[in-house]
């Protein structure tokens, strides 16, 4: 978060993507800090009912294609900074492999992806938050209890090594320990 | 009315208007629009029924309802909780309800939209 912070300080003119539920709070911030902001809520758009079919066995499958041909839409190498948040947690497995690919080809050389994980599964209740930035390494979160934002479901807990398959196409990788069980992953591309 | 009593055009919800609009009086959108919405000295609100596809230019922007397009607003934007909001917004000070919809980009006027 630090580091992330950092980034973001140090220069202005970046280009921002939000990936979480809307904040009005970050979006005030990054254009203060002269930053351009992009936001587009990840899970929200997942949870679309038409994406979804059944195969002839009754098997659920998610358009994974068509998912991204509406969905992280930008030029190529566009973004400084992602803030990914933790949507990897929360989404469809089938879409989150694909989702990372897209991530790293909108993604600046050198550019820095934040992303949080769970550490232990905290069970399906565990909730889905909005992401404030308050400030170097302060961060503030707000359960999402109402609207379609209750309703997204802690999927499956990532350990270290899916963590670094799911991004091995970026340079680099850092863990870093944060509260209630959360690890933080620095990703540059 | 608005408190300098300056005239507020009203567009209802049953109005259905395709092309450009534009003027010299606050508006209020409560209807479906495509095109463009060309108000920069004065403030448009898009009523929680307004269903607008269009470029948005004005002084200032209140979102209740729907929009897909970019917003040029040379004071600010205000989102409100039914909003649901689809394109990039240049603007000085913006303010966005939690619970409204927004997909998009936010910069600082002056900065040219990407």
């Amino acid at each position: 978060m630090g580091q992330m912070w950092n980034t973001l300080s140090s220069q202005e003119g970046l280009c921002v993507l939000d990936l979480g539920a809307t904040s009005a709070s970050n979006i005030t911030r990054l254009t203060e800090m002269g930053h351009r902001i992009y936001s587009e809520d990840l899970l929200v758009a997942s949870a679309d009912p038409t994406l979804v079919s059944e195969a002839a066995d009754g098997t659920r499958i998610l358009d994974s294609t068509r998912f991204l041909a509406e969905n992280l839409v930008y030029p190529a190498a566009h973004f400084d900074c992602v803030l990914a948040w933790s949507f990897a947690d929360y989404m469809d497995e089938s879409l989150v492999r694909p989702v990372v690919e897209r991530l790293w080809s909108v993604t600046k050389p050198g550019g820095v992806l934040l992303a949080f994980f769970h550490m232990k599964d905290a069970g399906p209740d565990a909730p889905c938050y909005r992401y404030h930035l308050a400030g170097q390494d302060m961060l503030e979160t707000q359960p999402l209890v109402s609207g379609k934002g209750a309703s997204f479901k802690l999927q499956r807990v990532f350990n270290n090594r899916h963590i670094e398959g799911l991004f091995r196409d970026f340079s680099s990788i850092k863990f870093f320990l944060a509260r209630y069980n959360i690890r933080e992953a620095l990703v540059i591309r | 009315m608005t408190e300098n009593n300056q005239e507020v055009a009203h567009i209802g919800k049953s109005v259905v208007i395709k092309g450009e609009l534009s003027g010299s009086g606050d508006l209020f959108l409560d209807g479906e629009v495509e095109g463009t919405v060309d108000l920069k000295q004065n403030s448009v609100t898009i009523g929680p029924n307004g269903r607008v596809k269009a470029k948005v230019s004005a002084k200032s922007v209140v979102l209740e309802g729907k929009l897909e397009g970019n917003i040029v607003a040379s004071e600010r934007v205000e989102i409100r909780e039914t909003a649901n909001v689809t394109g990039d917004i240049v603007t000085k000070r913006i303010m966005i309800a939690e619970g409204a919809f927004f997909k998009g980009s936010v910069a600082q006027e002056g900065e040219p939209i990407a």
